[in-house]
């Protein structure tokens, strides 16, 4: 029998059952939605994650002075001095797998306009320090490297400091602020940024060139920290390995001894809270993946019903001339068009839930097509591999008995 | 009428095994029939007469014995080449009209088409409208099962026996559910199929019924114990149009 015989077959007689071939199919089209939108949930929550994360600098690292020894005596720490303008050199120069680098010579003041103050951090960096940590000007410009190299009296301010400097909502470019009893020219707003996952408020923050907090304020030349990007998220470890190696050379460490920095990056906290979303993925799709069988499950109830149903249907349909394949591949037909065009319906049925959800709970969805894919191929394989049992027994009535059903 | 011989049997047999009981439906029956014959097969229950409609039908095979349909050996086949044989050569009417529910006449008359790969969609249309034609219920190619009546139902499956242009049809009491009227209305139909030349072969308990045949067949517990030309057919027409006129038609 030809195929599109078989398929005219299996559709008239799914026609004259209309109802009970929705309803099997609502198994399946729940079952396939449910997998879509679960995917959609938990791959967009996972996103959206993960942009919040390279919003902060995901592929951020972060260079600090690290404890010495000194005749047995382990000194430093954090605050050992070890950090200077030829390591940022170094980096900038030697590392191929680094984009920017920057140092961060910082202080704490108290920040003082007309007859306000507030006591704020003071951040001497580099312009590319705006890069590394993903900040945007809100209002007027960033230093330059000409500002760096004079060691400019201009300053780049936090939210939170417009917000108590300048309460009456002032423009505060363009105007001179103290910082102790060094007069400051705002020279731009950053973009507000929020708490840090770590509680810390990010706008809490003045920034400046680093020559100025070195030459003007801390009288150093030494830096508390250094950051640098990666040149992707991926390449961390590799400029990780290669600052190590620059920084072991420019501080002149011998093979035995300890490395007087430390290298981080971040991550170890990518990695964890990827780690979580993907569980919760899992999770939701495991739970829909079971609403998919218990619908192919109703698929062979179904059909074994309709089988017993039509035993002399089927009995006619032999005695006219079906063979026994003709048989099985009629009610394997029909299960797979139930499964296919419910798997079709739960797969837009999938998608506009996932829209939906996003529109009205404002959640972050992304439908994969990994997803659909999977569900629209599970789905078909469930036609086949439920709907065959039955199609198996109903071709292998004995014709007379089948005519003779009651 | 030619003489070729459409249906062959020697001696055939069927036994049942019943747990340990051998049970013997047909104990060697042998008969021939030729080309345009109009046969009855008759017997009261337990003669034997269902088992060798299945026989004849090829739905079922002798235990020993051989049956020729058409010329091809029936007791060598398989499965599959049985199937393919019933849908060529043989055309059944049940009892029960056994027509598929909520489907139209008209596609109840195809189906068996649809089992012959060779045919286009545009011929088996017009084929299946032609042997609707056949039993004059063209007009109601759309109606479904439950909006004809029993008479119609059973021309319907008497159109699609015929779709396939067989060589026997095979009727299984095929008046039995209906009255006495609409048997004879039946009747009529088969006789002008066996007018056109059609090979008819009816199974049937009423010796009504085989007085519209021209040879009858009487079987019992399992042997031929007549094999009758019947020299005074009676025309079914005849028959009704002297019936008195039906007061609810």
């Amino acid at each position: 029998m030809s195929a599109v015989n078989l398929i005219m077959i299996a559709l008239k007689a799914l026609q004259r059952n209309k109802l009970r071939a929705f309803l099997t199919m609502l198994g399946i089209i729940i079952g396939v939605a449910a997998v879509i939108a679960m995917v959609a949930i938990g791959q967009g929550s996972k996103e959206s994650i993960q942009s919040q994360l390279s919003s902060m600098g995901s592929n951020m690292i972060t260079i600090l002075p690290s404890s010495n020894v000194a005749g047995g005596v382990r000194i430093g720490g954090e605050s050992f001095q070890s950090l200077t303008i030829a390591d940022v050199l170094a980096i900038q120069k030697n590392a191929e797998y680094v984009s920017a680098v920057s140092p961060v010579a910082s202080t704490k003041g108290q920040a003082i306009y007309g007859a306000l103050n507030w006591p704020t951090s003071l951040q001497g960096v580099a312009p590319s320090y705006f890069d590394i940590r993903k900040l945007t000007i809100n209002e007027g410009i960033s230093f330059s490297d000409a500002d760096v190299a004079t060691a400019a009296k201009v300053c780049v301010l936090g939210q939170t400091v417009i917000n108590n400097l300048f309460p009456s909502g002032e423009s505060p470019v363009g105007k001179v602020i103290r910082l102790g009893s060094i007069p400051l020219q705002v020279i731009g707003t950053l973009a507000p940024k929020g708490q840090s996952s770590f509680g810390q408020d990010q706008d809490d923050i003045i920034l400046t060139p680093y020559t100025t907090v070195q030459k003007r304020i801390l009288a150093t030349i030494y830096f508390q920290s250094i950051y640098a990007s990666a040149v992707s998220e991926g390449a961390s470890e590799q400029a990780t390995n290669e600052i190590t190696d620059i920084l072991r050379t420019t501080h002149r460490l011998r093979p035995s001894d300890e490395n007087n920095f430390q290298v981080r990056t971040m991550e170890e906290l990518i990695k964890t809270l990827s780690s979580t979303t993907s569980l919760l993925t899992i999770l939701l799709t495991a739970i829909a993946g079971i609403s998919l069988v218990i619908g192919g499950i109703g698929i062979m109830n179904i059909m074994y019903v309709s089988v017993t149903e039509r035993t002399r249907e089927i009995g006619l349909r032999m005695s006219i001339g079906a063979r026994g394949i003709d048989i099985l591949l009629q009610f394997l037909v029909e299960a797979i068009i139930i499964s296919v065009t419910g798997g079709l319906i739960g797969v837009v049925l999938g998608i506009t839930s996932a829209k939906v959800i996003t529109l009205t709970l404002g959640w972050p969805t992304l439908v994969s097509e990994s997803s659909i894919v999977l569900s629209f191929v599970v789905c078909a394989f469930t036609g086949v591999f439920f709907g065959y049992y039955p199609a198996q027994s109903a071709s292998r009535l004995d014709p007379i008995e089948a005519l003779r059903y009651e | 009428m030619s003489n070729n011989k459409i249906l062959e049997l020697q001696q055939i047999k069927r036994e049942f095994v019943m747990g340990t009981e051998i049970v013997r439906a047909l104990k060697g029956v042998s008969f021939d029939v030729f080309a345009g014959e109009f046969v009855t097969i008759m017997g009261s229950s337990g003669s034997g007469k269902t088992t060798l409609l299945n026989i004849l039908g090829c739905l079922d095979k002798p235990t020993s014995g051989s049956y020729l349909l058409d010329g091809v050996n029936v007791s060598n086949l398989s499965r599959n080449e049985l199937a393919r044989l019933r849908n060529h050569k043989i055309g059944f009417v049940f009892q029960a009209y056994n027509l598929l529910p909520r489907t139209s006449a008209l596609e109840n008359v195809e189906l068996p088409l649809f089992y012959n790969p060779e045919l286009s969609v545009q011929e088996r249309r017009s084929r299946a409208m032609d042997a609707l034609q056949a039993v004059k219920l063209a007009e109601r190619e759309d109606h479904t099962p439950s909006q004809l009546s029993g008479g119609q139902q059973q021309r319907v499956a008497i159109a699609r026996a015929l779709v396939n242009q067989p060589v026997m049809i095979l009727a299984d009491e095929a008046t039995g559910n209906l009255d006495t009227r609409t048997s004879y209305e039946i009747m009529a139909l088969m006789q002008d199929l066996n007018q056109e030349g059609k090979t008819i072969v009816f199974v049937t308990h009423e010796p009504d019924i085989a007085a519209f045949s021209s040879r009858t067949v009487m079987l019992r517990d399992g042997k031929v114990v007549k094999d009758s030309k019947n020299e005074n057919i009676r025309s079914a027409k005849e028959a009704l149009a002297a019936l008195p006129p039906a007061e609810d038609y």
